[in-house]
């Protein structure tokens, strides 16, 4: 053993590895992304890492080694479940002989997500186990756990995290190499009536499965993981701490009040600063539902508050079994209104809802949401109190100063000036082409969705020009399937690819395209162009979208033809290039018209001293020259693109691995 | 000891491995560490932070409204924001350079940045503030503003840490070419 600073996301990839992980696979997602690229930096040299080209990909490679007995982990993000559930929901009616465990990050809040979706739903829906780390070193603890349980009952298994799980960080004890466990798969044994999927099957082993998640709420119930604190050993406790055994009989006897919680809020729970008389429930396999331990935690209590985030997963089975056993137990939660139906929780938000329920019995209550409660709106003396503060800055997320997205989105906004159009978005960096002044996406739905819509619209309003957005790794993601609908379906639209040469948006992975895997190794390319040809399509055109003028005119020429047209911007993400020439602004000639600041939005041109001349932020500027090129007076110059571009591309992996990974610090 | 910091600012600010230099200085002194950090699309210019809790069996690497020992700010609106998690009397150190949101350079939102560091000044006993652009301008690089930040920080007795386990941190995690400017920069504000 060792001690180490891990995030949640490393913590569970050493964790995987100490389990003797033979096989993981993954689709990048944020918060999920790290988990894979741990494994590939710190793989002992015998597992087979990869990033599939989506998630669905991933699940069925990662299920075939697990048939063949390899110890096999799959890693995605929640949405990313939605494109894996295909394979995963026919898998649990399988079931696995090498333990398979899939990690799904959840994203509460949401951070960077298009749904607040939760897998522990998930995970009930498909009969798969859930389990549901609440700390760092709790994750690389569990995850161990969850191959021996996958493994021992032969089913896939959902480790499911939430954002302040994979992103949180604490220095822990973890195995040596020398510790982790070697597994040798057997091999996959042929047997046709156990891999091979047919509705006599599937209802023979749908009976199994319900019997064996029975079994699996009693096994659950015995978890250490899931707890029960009683109030006396409550006190000064820590989460991840060894558990004690102290179910003493005169808490049993005096609480009346509870509180059941998982994941992040568990610590929540304990930080929060009531000490009223209250027993706890921390629930770390919400699937199957660990009944018994339920029982013995509602035992002579009137009223348990659930403290979740996302769906009401405790909160409902703890209603239900109230219901089965006739308990007259109020469950209180999100459905009473007692905590945010969405949106994630923090400190502040857990505290005042313990406060609130436990009423009198406990200091008085701080914060904004007590406050409209008059008994409990005294406010603790040491608070900081403040003023009212000055509006502040408001921030969305934007393109990166010099992002070529930025030029092929005011490429396309010019040549298309005065014409009937959509431009349908999809998911990654190019999201934030909506944002003004460029406002280049109106409809962004899932990965690959943009073309689909492009299609509808196009049926439905024919004389409206279509653009479908697409990034690289987008494209070989989900892109390429709807490419065909539309083509053969006699659609009329182009198709934009915003080529950058990585998976940006989720800290630069490799993806076909780039002729680079995660293990570093140099591989044949995908080529787009071709794949565009090979399907059918007569114009694909590519282009440098920091040509400002040379992609005006590919715009034109290309949206004006006929059915479904392709326009490749290629250049690489300024996170992977150094700038070699940045553009200043001669001043004397800048005649302050503001149109650079106005129409491109980039990061690195401010207003000057004089509040009405442009100036650039040198420190941000990558050089691009688009600001140079759209000038009506030529006052800018001096930026020089970086042609040595795609040997930078290659060196991807270890840009990603370097700890300071927001690139710009300590260059 | 322990201490609840925030560190804060506008994404690719750097200020993740001012954090991660925090941490490791506190796993060399063998303190009990926990952070959380902002990580992926907020990045991207907009708002991020992080929380540390070095020193205390914490729960949560999340710090309480009220409970922060030392606000380390990036940037002044980015601090403000940050603001109610100071405890009474705690301190703050805080860059002069505002980041100008692209919204308000198009005059879609406003942004005054001197009123910021006004209200800073009025509602913060121990503050600290940097001159970000004369340190770019002395040091010849406006990149190292996060150890500049950090070295105010140590100054301010605030971080709990000493400034050797800092230098330590940062050769394991600093190139050793940029050593010399990033030392320099440690010790621009002394």
């Amino acid at each position: 053993m060792h001690k180490e600073f891990l995030m949640g996301n490393e913590a569970i990839a050493l964790g995987a590895l100490a389990a003797g992980v033979n096989l993981v696979a993954g689709y990048p997602g944020t918060p999920s992304t790290e988990v894979l690229e741990t494994i590939a930096k710190r793989n002992p040299g015998n597992v087979y890492v990869e990033w599939s080209i989506n998630e669905k990909a991933g699940m069925e490679v990662a299920a075939g080694a697990a048939y063949a007995g390899a110890r096999t982990l799959v890693t995605m993000k929640q949405v990313g479940l939605n494109v894996a559930s295909d394979p995963l929901m026919s898998l649990e009616y399988i079931g696995v002989k090498g333990g398979m465990v899939v990690l799904v990050a959840d994203d509460p809040g949401p951070i960077s997500s298009q749904t607040e979706q939760d897998t522990r739903t998930f995970g009930m829906f498909a009969k798969v186990p859930v389990f549901d780390p609440c700390s760092v070193r709790d994750a690389y603890e569990m995850i161990q756990e969850a191959f021996e349980v996958s493994e021992t009952y032969g089913t896939p298994v959902i480790f499911r995290a939430t954002t302040r799980v994979d992103h949180g960080y604490e220095a822990l004890e973890v195995k040596d190499e020398g510790e982790y466990k070697n597994n040798r798969p057997e091999g996959f044994v042929k047997d046709s009536s156990r891999w091979v999927i047919f509705p006599r099957l599937s209802v023979k082993n749908h009976a199994l499965i319900e019997q064996r998640n029975e079994r699996l709420s009693e096994v659950f119930s015995q978890y250490p993981r899931n707890v029960i604190l009683w109030e006396k050993s409550r006190k000064e406790r820590c989460v991840g701490e060894e558990l004690p055994v102290c179910h003493e009989e005169q808490d049993r006897q005096g609480c009346r009040r509870g509180i059941a919680t998982q994941g992040a809020n568990y610590g929540y729970v304990l930080d929060s600063k009531q000490d009223g008389d209250v027993r706890i429930l921390r629930v770390a396999t919400p699937f199957p539902f660990p009944e018994k331990l339920a029982l013995e935690f509602l035992e002579g209590l009137d009223e348990v508050l659930c403290v979740e985030e996302l769906d009401p997963v405790i909160e409902r089975a703890l209603t239900y079994v109230c219901g089965k056993y006739g308990l007259a137990v109020k469950i209180r939660g999100k459905k009473t209104g007692d905590l945010p139906l969405s949106g994630e929780n923090t400190l502040e938000i857990v505290e005042n809802a313990i406060c609130r329920f436990l009423g009198a019995e406990s200091k008085e209550c701080s914060g904004e949401k007590a406050a409209a409660d008059p008994a409990s709106a005294k406010e603790p003396a040491e608070k900081n109190l403040l003023p009212e503060p000055p509006a502040l800055p408001v921030r969305p997320p934007v393109l990166c100063a010099g992002c070529p997205h930025r030029a092929s989105f005011y490429a396309v906004k010019t040549a298309m000036k005065g014409q009937k159009t959509i431009y349908c978005g999809d998911i990654g960096c190019y999201t934030l082409g909506n944002a003004q002044p460029l406002d280049m996406c109106d409809t962004c739905l899932c990965m690959g969705a943009g073309i689909g819509i492009a299609q509808g619209v196009f049926h439905t309003e024919p004389d409206t020009k279509c653009f479908a957005f697409v990034g690289d790794s987008t494209f070989f993601a989900s892109g390429i399937t709807e490419t065909i609908n539309a083509f053969y379906n006699q659609a009329d639209l182009t198709l934009v690819i915003l080529d950058n040469s990585t998976t940006a948006m989720t800290g630069h992975q490799p993806h076909p395209g780039t002729g680079r895997t995660v293990m570093g190794q140099a591989v044949e390319k995908v080529s787009m162009e071709k794949v565009l040809c090979a399907i059918g399509l007569e114009t694909v055109e590519t282009v440098d979208p920091l040509d400002f003028q040379l992609s005006v005119e590919t715009v034109r020429r290309v949206a004006a033809k006929p059915g479904v047209k392709a326009i490749i911007f290629r250049s690489p993400c300024i996170a992977l290039t150094k700038p070699v020439g940045r553009s200043r602004v001669t001043s004397e000639k800048c005649i302050g018209c503001g149109k650079c600041i106005r129409e491109l939005g980039c990061p690195a041109l401010v207003l000057g001293e004089d509040g009405k001349k442009a100036r650039i932020d040198t420190s941000l500027c990558t050089g691009c020259t688009l600001c140079e090129q759209i000038c009506p007076v030529g006052a800018i110059s001096g930026g020089m693109k970086n042609d040595t571009a795609k040997d930078d591309v290659i060196k991807q992996s270890e840009i990603r691995n370097d700890t300071a990974k927001e690139g710009a610090a300590n260059e | 000891m322990s201490k609840n910091i925030i560190l804060c600012g506008v994404g690719g600010q750097g200020t993740i491995l001012a954090s991660r230099l925090i941490a490791s200085a506190a796993m060399k002194k063998n303190l009990p560490i926990k952070t959380a950090e902002t990580i992926g699309m907020a990045q991207r210019g907009g708002s991020v932070f992080s929380h540390l809790r070095i020193g205390e069996d914490a729960n949560t690497p999340l710090i309480a409204k009220g409970t922060a020992d030392l606000i380390i700010g990036f940037e002044p609106g980015e601090t403000v924001r940050q603001l109610p998690f100071l405890k009474k009397g705690g301190a703050v150190v805080v860059s002069s350079r505002p980041v100008m949101p692209v919204s308000a350079m198009i005059g879609k939102s406003t942004y005054d940045a001197n009123a910021m560091l006004t209200y800073l000044k009025e509602n913060v006993e121990h503050l600290t503030i940097v001159d970000a652009d004369q340190a770019a301008s002395d040091l010849g690089s406006a990149k190292t503003l996060n150890v500049v930040l950090l070295g105010a920080a140590l100054r301010s007795g605030e971080l709990g840490l000493g400034e050797s386990e800092i230098i330590e941190s940062m050769k394991e995690r600093i190139p050793e070419k940029l050593w010399q400017l990033n030392f320099q920069s440690l010790n621009w504000s002394s």
